[in-house]
């Protein structure tokens, strides 16, 4: 049980992690970027070839600037030209991005599994009497501490001001003299570098192939449930998310064996539908008003 | 009134109208009727000139032209974005191949062979799953629906994967519906030619018949409330149109023409299909023809779906000429990656620099003669 409990924790902080950066992306520019489970890929595989030069921990964030400044481009190349067109068509154009740097980043891979070279591995750590692998703690703590610098950034510094500025009404900010344009930037670079952490997490022990990019999209649920414009939202909704589908794991197989083996990997789209169906907002997303 | 209502055609002033019955019409200028009715003649007489295998890309192609218009009824026309569309072809393509299946067979089957059954059928069962999914349209609006209806193609690829009995399980796959007419078999040689002469012939038909119905829903009071919709969808429930049930109504039509599409799809290539093939990059596909051919138009969605469908064919060829493109899927530059980059980046490309997609350079390039020597 608790194992179970401790990686749904881990699982989830980089649910968290994933879908800090969507929400991100969706306060300052009201678009949901797909991109993020390529910028997930890229980050990853970044990590597994540079953790051969320079060991994990430079690698992680060499690859997270690295990221960064890839979502930085991009964003300046495709989005920014969009800037005032309906959100549906950037959304579309963030989804073609996603499917061409996925591809790039998946030929890196090849058909093998590749390693990111990260310390922990499957090797178990006890704590308090019970056995749990060391890579969920790590996780649950890089994306404690990560979400921590994030809200003291937007809270005290000059960026994280214009950034909240921005999201609660790009025209007056503007007037304000806050820089729109830089505030966008910001938001896709830091989106960028978070999945980038997000996926190194991912690739640990199992290593990362063709296939995981679909676990960035399970980030999706975790914004929806916690709300599409609240951060503190996402990081609820990803570890609720992570912990659900890890209990599915577990029990589900006991308790309702009806449902067919592999069920946890929908799990979060199950929890997303009954959520939807209750609260259309999420749980923490603030309702639109519609002036006529 | 009355002499506006009076029907005058003059000759060589196609766009003079003076009754509102002729600025409605299916086809609003004699131009387009005549060319409609070319285009109808010269792809009934590709049928005698093309070799087989490509009949049948073109036949995938035509099939897809009806999924197509379908999402363009539900995105382009209504404005409701559907990441689902993937899905409700599932529905279909299993509704009718378990209809037509063999009931001793190794899966779900009930014998029911005739086409003017299980096509009909395919596309009801879609519409109904349309309409069960569309109160949660009704609820959300813009990108929270899009999220969803992608949530919905993950739910059904699992199910889908775990119904072994319907679906002969991932990876097996079962065969697709068999086309019969009152005991003529479409699918083997007749008195029309080859299979894929009388494949192409019956998907041919069918998408004429969709797309005139679809031609004609947009320019009946429910299209131009579905317009409406998309636009603003609360000052369209200020003038009158009912929000849930034209939303409803979308969804559900959408899905029918999703649902038959996916009958014909894998019964017109191959005859076999997989669990998996079902996925969110099957979506997407749809999502790009609509783009690539031009948002809210029936015309643009077939010019999308010719485009994207005969797209893998022409880059199956580039190893031929670019030799360090390999056709080999292990090896890194591959064909299927260049497939996979270039819907991307047409989507990227159309939405940057020509948002109305084929249909919009089509009205480039006529704009253009239309006024020459002028340049407006």
């Amino acid at each position: 049980m608790i194992e179970t409990l401790v990686r749904g924790l881990g699982n989830g902080s980089v649910y968290a992690l994933l879908a800090l950066g969507f929400v991100i992306i969706y306060k300052a520019t009201r678009v949901i970027s797909f991109a993020q489970p390529a910028f997930m890929i890229a980050g990853a595989v970044a990590v597994s070839y540079l953790a051969e030069l320079t060991g994990f921990y430079l690698a992680v964030l060499c690859a997270a600037l690295l990221v960064a400044g890839i979502a930085l481009v991009i964003e300046r190349i495709a989005i920014r030209p969009m800037v005032g067109r309906p959100v549906f068509v950037i959304a579309i154009i963030s989804l073609g991005i996603d499917v061409v740097v996925r591809v790039v980043a998946n030929g890196f891979i090849g058909t093998d599994v590749r390693q990111v070279g990260d310390p922990w591995g499957f090797s178990l750590v006890t704590v308090a009497g019970v056995a749990v692998q060391q890579r969920w703690i790590a996780m649950f703590l890089t994306a404690a501490v990560l979400v921590g610098l994030l809200f003291l950034f937007f809270r005290h510094t000059r960026y994280g001001l214009a950034m909240r500025a921005a999201a609660y009404d790009q025209e007056t900010a503007l007037a304000q003299g806050v820089s729109v344009g830089m505030v966008f930037a910001l938001s896709w670079g830091l989106a960028g570098g978070l999945a980038a952490i997000a996926g190194t997490f991912v690739g640990t022990g199992q290593g990362v192939d063709q296939l995981t990019w679909i676990i960035a999209l399970k980030a999706l649920p975790a914004i929806i449930v916690g709300g599409l414009d609240s951060l503190g939202g996402a990081v609820l909704g990803g570890l609720a998310i992570g912990v659900v589908e890890s209990l599915a794991q577990s029990y589900q197989g006991e308790v309702a064996p009806w449902l067919g083996q592999n069920f946890a990997v929908v799990t979060p789209y199950a929890v997303m539908l009954v959520v939807l169906l209750v609260r259309p907002y999420g749980l923490f997303g603030t309702p639109e008003v519609e002036r006529v | 009134m009355t002499h506006t209502d009076r029907k005058v055609r003059i000759w060589g002033r196609p766009l003079l109208y003076t009754s509102y019955a002729q600025d409605m019409a299916l086809f609003d200028t004699r131009a387009k009727k005549l060319w409609c009715g070319g285009l109808v003649l010269f792809a009934l007489a590709l049928s005698q000139v093309l070799v087989d295998h490509t009949l049948e890309l073109l036949a995938t192609a035509l099939v897809a032209a009806i999924g197509a218009i379908g999402l363009n009824l539900v995105t382009g026309y209504a404005g409701q974005v559907s990441l689902g569309h993937a899905f409700f072809l599932a529905i279909g393509a299993y509704t009718a191949a378990a209809l037509s299946g063999d009931p001793a067979g190794r899966t779900l089957g009930f014998g029911v062979t005739n086409l003017l059954i299980w096509l009909p059928a395919a596309g009801l069962v879609a519409a109904l799953a349309g309409v069960l999914v569309a109160p949660l349209a009704t609820r959300l609006r813009g990108l929270y629906l899009a999220i969803v209806t992608l949530g919905l193609v993950f739910l059904g690829e699992h199910v889908f994967k775990e119904w072994d009995d319907l679906t002969g399980g991932p990876g097996v796959g079962r065969p697709a519906a068999a086309p019969e007419l009152f005991g003529w078999r479409l699918d083997r040689p007749g008195p029309l030619g080859s299979r894929e002469q009388q494949l192409y012939l019956l998907v041919l038909v069918v998408l004429v018949v969709f797309a005139v119905g679809a031609r004609n829903l947009a320019r009946s009071r429910i299209g131009r409330g579905f317009a409406a919709i998309r636009d603003r969808d609360i000052a369209a429930e200020v003038m009158g149109v009912p929000l849930t049930r034209y939303k409803v109504l979308a969804f559900g039509v959408s899905s029918f023409y999703a649902g038959c599409a996916g009958a014909l799809l894998y019964t017109v290539s191959g005859g076999y299909f997989e669990a998996g093939s079902f996925s969110l990059l099957l979506s997407v596909q749809y999502i790009a023809m609509v783009l690539i051919g031009g948002v809210a138009t029936v015309s643009g969605s077939i010019a999308g779906a010719l485009f994207i469908t005969l797209l893998s064919p022409v880059t199956r060829e580039l190893p031929a000429l670019l030799p360090f493109i390999s056709g080999d899927s292990t090896q890194t530059p591959n064909v299927f990656q260049v497939e996979t980059v270039l819907y991307g980046l047409l989507i990227i490309v159309f939405l940057v620099f020509e948002p109305r997609g084929l249909f919009g350079l089509w009205l480039r390039v006529r704009t253009y003669w239309k006024s020459w020597p002028f340049s407006y």
